[in-house]
């Protein structure tokens, strides 16, 4: 049909506003927690006050005598074990026997009320035995006496390596080798709204419901299938708002699961609620990263080979541990072409919130040494920092040594705008002591080839009714935490049927209503999802033009549907109203119904880790950041911040701008501010937003965004991904424009104005 | 032990049963069914749960209910009159400042207040005023940019 091949898109391409926009600044937008059902009690959660240890007695006899109190569980009560991919599961709704950090849940209460609960808390008691607490992953790694996990030897939950081509041989070769080593630490998302799970077990039917605020709809539902075993028709997730995730709200809480344990106890709703700080405690944030990387250049610039180590911070539980780890192999794959790879990485369990998913998962940790190593080359070899990434850069069809196909780029085209935008290439190594500017760029995959419960179905399907009774319905599984998928989803929609997006009714985010979905993570959502609904809509419109082609006296393949029409190609004239074409066809034929579905493309290599790296798409992102530093306090002020996106065909320019000024503040959070502290003790220093320092106001640049012309032919709308990459090269354009205002290479982030002054001599 | 008081919320007299622990933004959202005020720290970090009390913004996670007693509280259910939106809740949607929009209310909230006290501010101004709302989602520009907006419009 013509109608899905053209670019100049009614709907598709503008900025409208988001379909939700109007409930969230009205208050009426509906988060978990403001949800409370009839007869719904509150649950509260009994933190473990050490790091490592054995739980030797509960004794909570006192906190059931407290008037208002229904229950105390612990985890004795319900010792199956979760994690989000069926890898090593080691993580309980409350641990059974062991603290493996500081505030695991060891107990919970269900009262009237949550001042109830939380006062009978205190009544119980809880006796440990302590251990020694692993906090440094190198350390961790030498003390097998003392493992975080019995099946953990030497504290290392997965170790990965893939080699391609032969960089020992490459590096021999070439003209020029860098090393060094980078560090990043483990960070928090900081989603404003803190995780919640009502949970209302039905006693009658064995079925439950669980609202929360999770960011894969299919697999919270099967997560909660499994630890709570019951048959995965028997749980219904439903999600209501949800207050950001960031990846963060990835993997079901252990707050959740208690409130469908308790629920089943009681026969009664109940709702858990984290506090800051318990979000904080139990994080599934970014992992800490401790990287040492080569990499080998010829004479004229282009990269022989790239040698990269990593090893990774885990904390106490799995978690993404093994995804995390095998996508920062695959994010090294690009967005340079490098002949000769070898990636070698572990990760590792420590006394420590479990780190999992953060935007740009394992892309960020990667591309900070990476680009921070370029500029070292760039300088050696006397090549300007812009013209290195140029000619090295991935084109349209480049072939990775992974045998991942790049079908679409544009970064050569983010690069130049950046640099032209911001006259990078005057000021670099021209501005006064103390004043700098750094570049980097970024990429970001949109969707492995994997499913997290390994099975051959789509990873996401759509399914659409087109009736006068309810209208253009599109039920997905697509999970919008905040970024706008529900907003994309309906404007791809509409664009098929010529309808405005407003009359699209979008069922989103209820295990029962809308199909499976892999979920909101990898960027996926809309090229994936969007494939789906695409593919659905097509279906179901091309059903509708058939029947209505005949009354009309034309083919269908001359109708297309615009302004609330469906008219002909050759005679506009001959022209019927979109609804009263539907009237005809459910008077002749029933309920117009499509459905449409999606497979990203299947791996080609045989390697380990194979899965991770095969994405239909990667997005592009090209960063410059100007920064000024106070020579006497150590603080580095960015004033002007410059990006160029290649995300194909934005769906929603608003929303895409959106998305990379999110990404950036986020970056440059992990640049200058973010760090997870812990005590010697285990016990977490800055669990709360003051000592946890995210960007605020004032805190943000400038911002000049751009969005460069791209469309990739392979996409359904010609749209990429654009959630991830700029969060992915901040950190690393903040790093170089330092070392351009100080001369001094900062190696560890967060660059802290003590870090400045030590560079400085001055400390 | 229980008290009655008198909160006047959003022009309404609401009485309400508290203890002396009990806080406003508790007994707003789970009494009075307010749930427009979200709780994002609930101890003063993020300002996701302001509200304006006799005109000013204040952190309802820190107020103690009983301190409120006849006080003129508005929340961001109240700001809309009679089926039409404040100028601010529309340049919100308009400029795409509401992402998750956990930090709206709280960010609307303040920037009404801000507007009151200095209806011509700069850029600075703003970025100043709402220097202790927090956003993971935004980056603030377009925050910035819809408050920027009505104020050039008043």
């Amino acid at each position: 049909m013509s109608t899905t091949e053209k670019r100049n898109f009614s709907v598709v391409g503008k900025s409208v506003p988001r379909v939700d926009a109007g409930a969230k600044v009205r208050g009426r937008a509906m988060f978990t927690d403001d949800l409370s059902l009839p007869n719904m009690v509150y649950g509260r959660i009994k933190p473990a006050t050490i790091a490592h240890g054995i739980i030797k007695k509960i004794d909570y006899a006192k906190a059931l005598e407290l008037p208002g109190v229904l229950g105390v569980i612990t985890g004795k009560d319900w010792p199956v074990p979760f994690v989000v991919n069926d890898h090593m599961p080691s993580e309980y709704p409350l641990t059974p026997e062991k603290v493996c950090y500081y505030g695991e849940g060891v107990a919970a209460v269900a009262a009237t009320s949550e001042a109830v609960a939380e006062d009978a808390l205190e009544l119980i008691e809880v006796t440990y035995e302590e251990l020694p607490v692993l906090l440094d992953p190198q350390e961790a790694m030498k003390q097998d006496d003392v493992r975080i996990h019995d099946f953990a030897e030497n504290n290392i939950h997965v170790t990965g390596e893939q080699h391609f081509g032969d960089v020992d041989k490459a590096l021999e070769d070439c003209h020029l080798v860098v090393e060094n080593r980078y560090k990043t630490p483990g960070l928090y998302g900081a989603f404003l709204e803190p995780q919640s799970g009502l949970a209302d077990y039905d006693t009658d039917n064995d079925k439950l419901t669980l609202w929360t605020c999770n960011q894969l709809s299919t697999y919270c539902q099967m997560t909660v299938a499994r630890t709570l075993q019951m048959r995965p028709d028997k749980v219904r997730v439903i999600f209501p708002c949800i207050g950001g995730g960031f990846g963060g709200k990835t993997e079901i809480t252990p707050a959740a699961l208690v409130a469908c344990i308790l629920s089943k106890k009681l026969g009664r709703p109940v709702k858990v609620t984290y506090d800051r700080q318990e979000s904080m405690w139990q994080l599934k944030g970014r992992h800490g990263a401790d990287m040492v990387v080569k990499m080998g250049f010829n004479k004229d610039g282009t990269i022989a080979a790239c040698d990269f180590d990593t090893t990774l911070d885990g904390g106490a539980h799995s978690s993404w541990g093994l995804v995390v780890l095998w996508f920062s192999a695959a994010l090294l794959q690009g967005p340079y072409i490098i002949s000769n790879i070898r990636f070698q990485g572990r990760r590792v369990y420590t006394n420590k919130g479990t780190a999992g998913a953060q935007r740009g998962l394992g892309g960020v940790q990667v591309r900070l040494a990476v680009e921070c190593l370029l500029d070292e080359a760039a300088e050696k070899l006397g090549i300007d920092a812009f013209k290195l990434r140029h000619i090295n850069a991935v084109e349209s069809g480049h072939q990775t040594p992974s045998a991942v196909t790049v079908r679409h780029s544009e970064y050569k085209k983010c690069l130049e705008s950046v640099v032209e935008r911001s006259d990078y290439l005057e000021k670099r190594g021209k501005l006064p002591f103390g004043r700098g500017i750094g570049l980097a760029g970024g990429h970001y995959s949109t969707g492995g080839a994997f499913l997290l419960y390994p099975s051959f179905r789509p990873h996401s399907t759509a399914n659409i009714r087109v009736d006068t009774e309810a209208g253009l319905t599109v039920s997905v599984g697509a999970t919008d935490i905040g970024q706008g998928s529900t907003t994309v989803l309906a404007q791809m929609a509409a664009e098929i049927f010529g309808l405005p997006h407003t009359d699209v009714n979008m069922v989103c985010m209820d295990t029962t209503l809308a199909p499976m979905d892999n979920g909101t993570y990898d960027s996926r959502l809309t090229y994936g999802a969007g494939h789906a609904v695409k593919n659905a809509a097509i279906d179901a419109r091309d059903k509708l033009l058939k029947v209505v082609a005949i009354g009309m006296g034309v083919r269908d393949f001359h109708l297309e549907c615009g302004n609330g029409h469906i008219y002909s190609i050759y005679n506009p004239k001959k022209k019927i109203g979109f609804y009263e074409a539907v009237d005809r066809y459910q008077n002749s034929v029933g309920t117009l119904w499509g459905t449409g579905d999606y497979t990203p493309p299947q791996p080609k290599g045989n390697y380990q880790g194979n899965l991770i790296g095969p994405s239909p798409a990667f997005g592009f992102t090209a960063q410059i950041a100007e920064v000024d530093i106070d020579l006497d306090t150590g603080k580095v002020r960015i004033p002007r911040f410059w990006e160029a996106s290649d995300c194909g065909q934005a769906i929603n320019p608003m929303s895409v701008e959106g998305q990379v000024e999110g990404g950036l503040s986020m970056s440059i959070g992990h640049a200058l501010y973010e760090e997870v502290q812990y005590g010697e003790d285990g016990r977490m220093l800055n669990s709360n937003l003051a000592d946890y320092k995210i960007p605020s106001t004032m805190d943000m640049p400038e911002l000049d965004t751009d969005i460069v012309d791209s469309y990739d032919p392979t996409s359904s709308f010609g749209n990429k991904e654009i959630g991830e990459g700029p969060a992915t090269a901040g950190g690393p354009a903040v790093l170089n424009a330092i070392y351009d205002a100080i001369g001094v290479r900062i190696t560890e982030t967060p660059v802290t104005p003590e870090k400045i002054l030590r560079a400085l001599g001055k400390i | 032990m229980k008290q009655i008081i008198t909160l006047r919320v959003n022009g309404e007299a609401r009485e309400v049963m508290v203890e002396p622990r009990d806080i406003l933004i508790d007994v707003m959202r789970n009494q009075l069914g307010l749930t427009g005020t979200k709780k994002g720290c609930g101890v003063g970090d993020c300002c996701t749960c302001t509200v304006l009390m006799d005109g000013r913004p204040v952190l309802s996670c820190l107020m103690l209910a009983l301190s409120c007693q006849g006080k003129e509280i508005l929340t961001i259910e109240g700001l809309e009159k009679d089926g039409r939106l404040d100028p601010l809740q529309q340049a919100f949607i308009d400029h795409g400042a509401v992402q998750c929009g956990y930090c709206t209310p709280g960010m609307i909230l303040t920037a009404k207040a801000l507007l009151a006290e200095k209806p011509r501010p700069t850029q600075e101004d703003i970025r100043q005023g709402m220097s202790g709302n927090l956003c993971r989602c935004t980056g603030y520009v377009k925050i910035v940019d819809a408050v920027q907006s009505v104020a050039d419009k008043d």
